[in-house]
């Protein structure tokens, strides 16, 4: 068969790729350097090893999983419109499933109270910082990507409308622009929540009545505009050098009083209450009539439509509800810590993306999933690479999902449904098409 | 000074930046007109390209600092030309094979590929940052530059007219190409209608190939050209990517006239902008143009359809 050499060459293209991922820096004096010098090194015979056990998994796979489904399972099925109704039929099995998720919620839950007293204080610091924060963001960009079908490439824009509105509220020394009056952080949770729906409704408002892809070139230049403005504006956002000193979060309520601090813990127990009443939240409005909504968008839009769903509308609900989560994360974010617009960077949108996919869109658990594993992965790379470096894996991840497993890590059901269906030719997995007729013109 | 007394020096300067934005549209452009999708990529061919060009150039220049002249500027100008756009048509090439092929394979839906793309943008940059440093390099002169003529007291250099002169070029000969050969036909007639298009013989996979090389060979030369007036860097791709992409929707995506006018337009608003504003805020300009665009014309000054227009 000739497909196996040329399998076999592309094995072996593959592991020189990873050797010069994993090999030395070079820079641009000698720009090929780099490139031979992990070619031309021991490491080589490691991944043409592995680029022959790649290749002889390829080239014997098609046996061998005949082998293995014969002893464990029967061969899944390929998924038709006939076999759709039968799994429907058999949600009647269903109630038993919902008994075993909320054990293993509970459990997960369990480990999440747990895990941070066993960890060091920078990975606990890691695990508010980047593991709970993003764990927020990606709920909030499931809802447009995994719920509507929809892709938002500035989504971090919003996280940085939050930011900011924390800083001009509730200090008055953080940003040269601030507010007559000081404020808790807790009130500005609801501002900021207001501010970024807002900002979402006017971005989306007049873009998702277009075919579903302008909206992700919009917001990827509404998301570069707000990171320019912020970073250029001196006498507003302070520029480049950040808002320094947003006060923490603090509760004087009743004869209660608290004040978080730079302790990381408290900070962690917060988020973790936070995520999971969004987790909750976001899984009844799936339920709901919205959420049904959504999901005959994706599936059919024109009968969707048909069918009286407002789908413009729909679509702009979630794409603000989004927004709002990356908003109320921004507080979060601002009174925990100092940030400047290098938080609110393009790759910090492309990051929480890539969390959402790889996770499994549409599914909550599986995008905080993702973002434990995703962050886990940058938190244990990050003495090993260069912190830049870690987003050439994630780029490689990425592709190699959307290639092998495009319904992600913990898939949602219906998700991994719908795109094996729309892959077989019935429906689509996303609203992106046919929003508006292409112009004919005579 | 005001405006006026610098309008004619900034309409050059925006019609020679505004001549690569339009080489670099017609990638998105052409892309788009076949398979309806936008490649987000495309603005790491560019980069690939443009550091092809300029490490070739740069290796067949005289070690010892001084500036060429006569053929061997010319020799050099053409080396990296021809660099820049082989890397790019390299790059274009691999990227359909890995991010996209797999999945139209599969008729994956369109949210798919657009998250494939940006996964191998992510990875092309970062690779290149970590292979070639993450500071800007300089292309060194390959050529004396002075000016040439005054425009209406505006003026023209060397370089200008060199980049100028190349980009039409390049825009002229994918104008052909597409209207007055048989490839072209064939592109035009996926862009109508790709089953039809199938019915009738085309190679639609091989069509899809060549549009993406085609598009790699253009964006790659004009990486060359553009670093010839800015510098080359890792992530040098984004911001003239997605200028080139508003400068392909100004003009009407999937059109190739559309792309080349939407281009020198943006140049112009771009550079006229920059100085009435300030020159931080250019960018933001552009974006304000696209943002703009799409809600009041959104198939764009000369309408969609690669098929009609061409």
């Amino acid at each position: 068969m000739s497909a196996r050499p040329r399998t076999l060459g592309a094995s072996v293209l593959l592991g020189l790729l990873a050797a010069v991922v994993t090999g030395p820096t070079g820079d641009s004096d000698e720009p090929l350097r780099a490139a031979w010098d992990s070619i031309a090194d021991v490491r080589i015979v490691l991944f043409l090893g592995l680029a022959v056990a790649l290749w002889l998994v390829l080239v014997l796979g098609p046996r061998l999983r005949g082998l293995v489904a014969a002893v464990t399972a029967p061969p899944r099925r390929r998924l038709t419109a006939a076999t759709l109704t039968m799994t429907a039929r058999r949600s009647v099995a269903a109630a038993g499933r919902r008994g075993r998720t909320v054990a293993v919620g509970g459990g997960l839950l369990a480990v999440a109270v747990v895990a941070p007293l066993v960890v060091s204080t920078a990975a606990q610091q890691s695990m508010v910082n980047d593991i709970g924060i993003y764990a927020l963001l990606a709920l909030g960009l499931n809802v447009v990507v995994g719920y509507a079908g929809l892709l938002d490439l500035g989504y971090i824009a919003f996280f940085a409308i939050g930011a900011y509105a924390t800083a001009y509220f509730s200090s008055s020394t953080a940003m040269p622009w601030h507010a007559p009056f000081v404020l808790n952080p807790f009130f500005v949770f609801p501002i900021a929540l207001i501010l970024a729906a807002l900002a979402g409704v006017v971005l989306g408002a007049p873009t998702l009545r277009l075919r579903g892809d302008y909206l992700a070139i919009v917001t990827l230049g509404f998301g570069e505009i707000i990171h320019l403005v912020a970073n250029n504006a001196d006498g507003i956002t302070g520029g480049a050098r950040g808002a320094f000193g947003v006060p923490h979060l603090s509760v004087h309520l009743a004869g209660v009083d608290y004040a978080w601090g730079i302790d990381p813990l408290p900070y962690y127990y917060l988020l973790l209450v936070i995520v999971v009443g969004v987790m909750v939240a976001f899984g009844r409005l799936e339920r709901s009539r919205i959420g049904r909504s959504w999901a005959a968008i994706r599936e059919d839009e024109i009968a969707a439509e048909a069918t009286g769903v407002a789908t413009l509308r729909m679509k702009l609900l979630a794409f603000a509800l989004g927004a709002s989560v990356s908003g109320f994360a921004g507080v979060l974010f601002a009174s925990k810590q100092f940030f400047n617009p290098q938080s609110f960077s393009l790759q910090a949108s492309f990051f929480v993306v890539a969390v959402v996919i790889f996770g499994g869109m549409g599914s909550r658990l599986g995008v905080v999933v993702g973002a434990v594993v995703l962050q886990g992965l940058a938190f244990y790379l990050r003495d090993k690479v260069q912190p830049a470096d870690r987003y050439i894996y994630f780029g490689a991840v990425i592709v190699v999902m959307m290639i092998f497993r495009p319904q992600g890590l913990v898939p949602s059901r219906r998700r991994r449904r719908e795109i094996e269906l729309s892959e077989a030719g019935v429906g689509a997995a996303d609203s992106l098409g046919s929003a508006t007729p292409t112009v004919v013109r005579p | 000074m005001g405006f006026l007394d610098q309008f004619w020096q900034l309409s050059v300067d925006g019609l020679m930046v505004g001549s690569l934005y339009a080489v670099i549209a017609l990638g998105y452009t052409l892309v788009y007109g076949v398979l309806q999708l936008i490649n987000f990529a495309h603005s790491e061919v560019f980069m690939l390209g443009s550091f092809g060009g300029l490490f070739a150039a740069r290796a067949l220049l005289p070690g010892d600092g001084s500036v060429p002249g006569g053929a061997g500027s010319i020799a050099l100008v053409a080396v990296g030309l021809g660099a820049g756009a082989a890397c790019g048509g390299l790059a274009a090439f691999t990227l359909e094979r890995v991010a996209y092929r797999p999945l139209r394979r599969r008729a994956a839906p369109r949210l798919a590929y657009l998250i494939s793309a940006i996964g191998a943008s992510l990875f092309a940059v970062n690779l290149a940052g970590k292979e070639f440093g993450r500071q800007n390099v300089d292309l060194p002169d390959l050529f004396h530059n002075g000016t040439v003529f005054r425009l209406f007291g505006a003026a023209v250099s060397t370089q200008t007219l060199v980049i100028f002169a190349v980009a039409v070029a390049m825009l002229v000969g994918l104008d052909r190409l597409v209207a007055g050969t048989r490839l072209g036909q064939g592109i035009r007639a996926v862009a109508q209608d790709a089953d039809t298009a199938v019915l009738m013989g085309v190679n639609v996979e091989r069509i899809i190939i060549v549009t993406f090389v085609v598009g790699g060979l253009l964006a790659g030369a004009g990486g060359f050209l553009y670093a010839m007036t800015f510098n080359a860097s890792y992530s040098m791709g984004f911001v003239p990517g997605v200028k080139a992409f508003t400068a392909a929707v100004l003009g009407g995506i999937g059109n190739v006239r559309g792309a080349m006018l939407g281009g020198l337009l943006l140049g112009l608003v771009e550079s006229y902008g920059g100085y009435l504003f300030q020159a931080s805020y250019k960018d933001v300009i552009a974006f304000g143009v696209l943002v703009a665009i799409l809600m009041i014309r959104p198939s764009g000054l000369l309408g969609e359809r690669l098929g009609r227009a061409a």
